[in-house]
């Protein structure tokens, strides 16, 4: 048994890298300086067919598989997080909940061009007030004859306001449950729908090439049948959406694990103190070991949370277990090729100083560590608090 | 001349695996010849824009593109990377007996393994990344008394005819010969796709034929190490980088740099 990649997933593999190796490496550290979304890098990537690599041929895609679109993503991210966030976001938020669970009329409106990478879709979950606990959303969505009026605000959603975003599906309250508990429904909205504000790019830490915005809603009015899968069914599918994400983050995170094993073997073999290259000393060596050791057992378990899906078997403990482990290894690398670096490694033309601020995120994002620790031990069947 | 239609119009392609031009190279002790075993292998970064102007012919006008290659059994991996970009079918020329080839001997594999093919059109990548010699386009038109229409910049086919730019020191010419014909491409002359997944999923089912030696009709005595024309007698490691020197300028400081360029024969 192994977990190594099939001969066509492996060529995906080199062209990727070869892509960020030449195409975004020489480039990216400008973006990130500038706050500036990468929008010819994008264009490129969808060329590439990368932002149709799980999606049927059917639908404009490459008729790949989940597997594919990680390997994609953590080859990205050993150069740069913010494009492998915006295609990670761009696959696992924007196109694959409209895949899972819109109507054929939905699929056929908006699959080929997400999955040509020529629009992007966001994925508005995230609320001010409601983060982890996702089914306390706030925005409303109020049926009026055939047609949905939506209220209310979204934040931090990526690929939200860029010059090619095409939708957002918001997630809405449309009522109350006979429990009592509020019903939530998932609804697209095209961007540029009268009502509909995209406000000023955050000021963030890291992943400061990608694209986040707060959105608001005043009273947006789309059709009926905008509504994506079924009324009240919002909640579970947001929740399965995230589950496979949680394996694209994970990508992501061993990705930059890696990232931080190949910058600090190039400048360990260059760089000297005391009349010798940093590498031939010990403390460094052991420390580009832990590195990789981390960065070994990130990809492994992406891969096998990967694998179990891609089989159709349940993989939600795998993913949570890749998502943690990972993303907190990705921090540790962060802080360790950094230290590598000494001062070069504070400054963000260098790739790890861009790392470090971008680590951070991965152990918020699509599920904090506490909510994954949460999900693990429920699991294992301890009681829900 | 002969009328081609493009319909039918066939394009072979020549590729060549390559060392990556970011890897370390290293001679294998044994025969001084470049060991291929121990760094990473890619298409030569020259015949990716061939591959792509192939492509875009084909896009353009019909017809059919083969990629041909010589070199090890690895070098499968440089065939199904042209295979995936969207070539529909690979020829492998493959044998123990041609390690070692140089230009001479390989211009007469690939002449054979082409004239098989009966093409209308061949294209070359301008020189290998790892050889930089040039010369085996040109020497593999002249084995099949073909017009020669090397360092093109842009490529055109019309009917039975195709016009090249060639670049030249000073700009470049117009030229123009029937087809059959041979045209080598130069960097930049258009941006090479990367091979999308569905390519590559596609390249799985395409033919890709093995021929040897003995297939192509070539006598083991004609190519690899003993037949070259030159050996490598010797090879050392480059030196490191020696001090520089460094000139105080008190006034004479443009004397000094003139003498030392003076010196190195610069000036």
């Amino acid at each position: 048994m192994t977990l190594a990649l099939s001969a066509e997933h492996e060529q995906l593999r080199k062209v990727v890298e070869e892509f960020a190796r030449d195409e975004v490496a020489p480039v990216i550290g400008d973006y990130y300086r500038r706050g500036e979304f990468p929008l010819p890098l994008v264009r490129r990537m969808g060329e590439m067919g990368l932002f149709g690599l799980p999606i049927p041929e059917e639908h404009g895609g490459m008729g790949g598989d989940y597997l594919a679109l990680c390997v994609a993503i953590e080859e990205l991210a050993r150069v740069d997080s913010s494009i492998a966030i915006t295609l990670e976001a761009g696959v696992s938020l924007g196109a694959m909940p409209i895949l899972r669970f819109g109507t054929p009329e939905q699929q056929q409106q908006w699959l080929p061009r997400l999955a040509a990478g020529e629009m992007l879709g966001g994925f508005g979950l995230t609320e001010a007030g409601s983060g982890s606990d996702a089914g306390s959303v706030r925005t409303t969505a109020v049926l009026e004859g055939d047609t949905w009026v939506i209220n209310g605000s979204k934040s931090f959603i990526t690929n939200s306001g860029t010059a090619i975003t095409g939708l957002v599906t918001v997630a809405a309250r449309t009522g109350t449950r006979p429990d009592g508990r509020p019903e939530i429904s998932a609804i697209i909205v095209p961007a540029g729908t009268p009502g509909f504000t995209v406000a000023k790019e955050y000021d963030k830490v890291g992943w400061n090439a990608s694209d986040t915005h707060e959105l608001g809603f005043a009273d947006v009015r789309v059709p009926a049948a905008n509504l994506l899968g079924e009324r009240g069914r919002g909640y579970a599918q947001f929740l399965s959406t995230l589950a496979e994400g949680r394996v694209a983050i994970a990508a992501l995170a061993a990705g930059l694990a890696q990232g931080c094993v190949d910058e600090s073997l190039a400048y360990a073999a260059t760089r000297e103190s005391f009349g010798r290259a940093i590498g031939t000393r010990q403390s460094i060596q052991f420390m580009i070991a832990d590195m990789q050791v981390r960065a070994h057992l990130s990809r492994l378990a992406w891969r096998q949370a990967a694998a179990l899906m891609v089989a159709g078997e349940p993989f939600a403990q795998e993913a949570s277990i890749a998502k943690l482990y990972s993303s907190e290894a990705a921090m540790d690398n962060a802080r360790v090729a950094t230290q590598v670096h000494g001062g070069y490694g504070f400054t963000i033309e260098s790739a790890v100083g861009r790392f470090y601020r971008d680590a951070k995120i991965l152990e918020i994002g699509e599920g904090t560590s506490e909510v994954q620790r949460m999900l693990i031990a429920r699991d294992l069947g301890l009681p829900v608090e | 001349m002969r009328e081609v239609d493009s319909e039918t119009m066939k394009i072979v392609v020549c590729v060549k695996q390559v060392p990556d031009s970011w890897a370390e190279k290293t001679l294998r002790p044994s025969d001084n010849t470049l060991d291929r075993e121990s760094v990473d292998a890619v298409m030569n970064e020259l015949d990716e824009y061939a591959v792509e102007e192939a492509l875009r012919l084909q896009e353009a006008q019909g017809g059919e593109v083969v990629v041909l290659s010589m070199g090890p059994s690895q070098a499968t991996d440089t065939i199904r990377k042209a295979l995936s970009m969207g070539a529909d079918a690979g020829v492998h020329v493959v044998d123990d007996g041609l390690h070692g080839s140089d230009a001479v001997a390989t211009s007469l594999a690939l002449a054979k393994a082409i004239e098989a093919q009966g093409a209308d059109l061949v294209i070359f990548g301008s020189e290998s990344t790892d050889a930089r010699m040039s010369v085996v386009p040109a020497m593999v038109a002249e084995r099949l008394g073909l017009p020669q229409l090397t360092f093109s910049s842009s490529v055109a086919v019309d009917g039975g005819t195709v016009r090249t730019n060639r670049v030249t020191e000073y700009g470049y010419d117009v030229v123009e010969a029937p087809l059959p014909a041979l045209v080598s491409v130069v960097e930049k002359i258009n941006e090479p796709r990367y091979p999308s997944f569905k390519g590559i999923m596609a390249a799985k089912k395409k033919p890709v034929q093995t021929l040897g030696l003995a297939d192509l009709g070539v006598a083991a005595g004609e190519v690899g190490l003993g037949a070259a024309w030159s050996v490598v007698a010797e090879a050392a490691a480059r030196p490191p980088k020696a001090k520089g020197t460094i000139v105080a300028d008190d006034g004479s400081g443009g004397v000094a740099i003139a003498d030392y360029l003076s010196a190195q024969k610069f000036i």
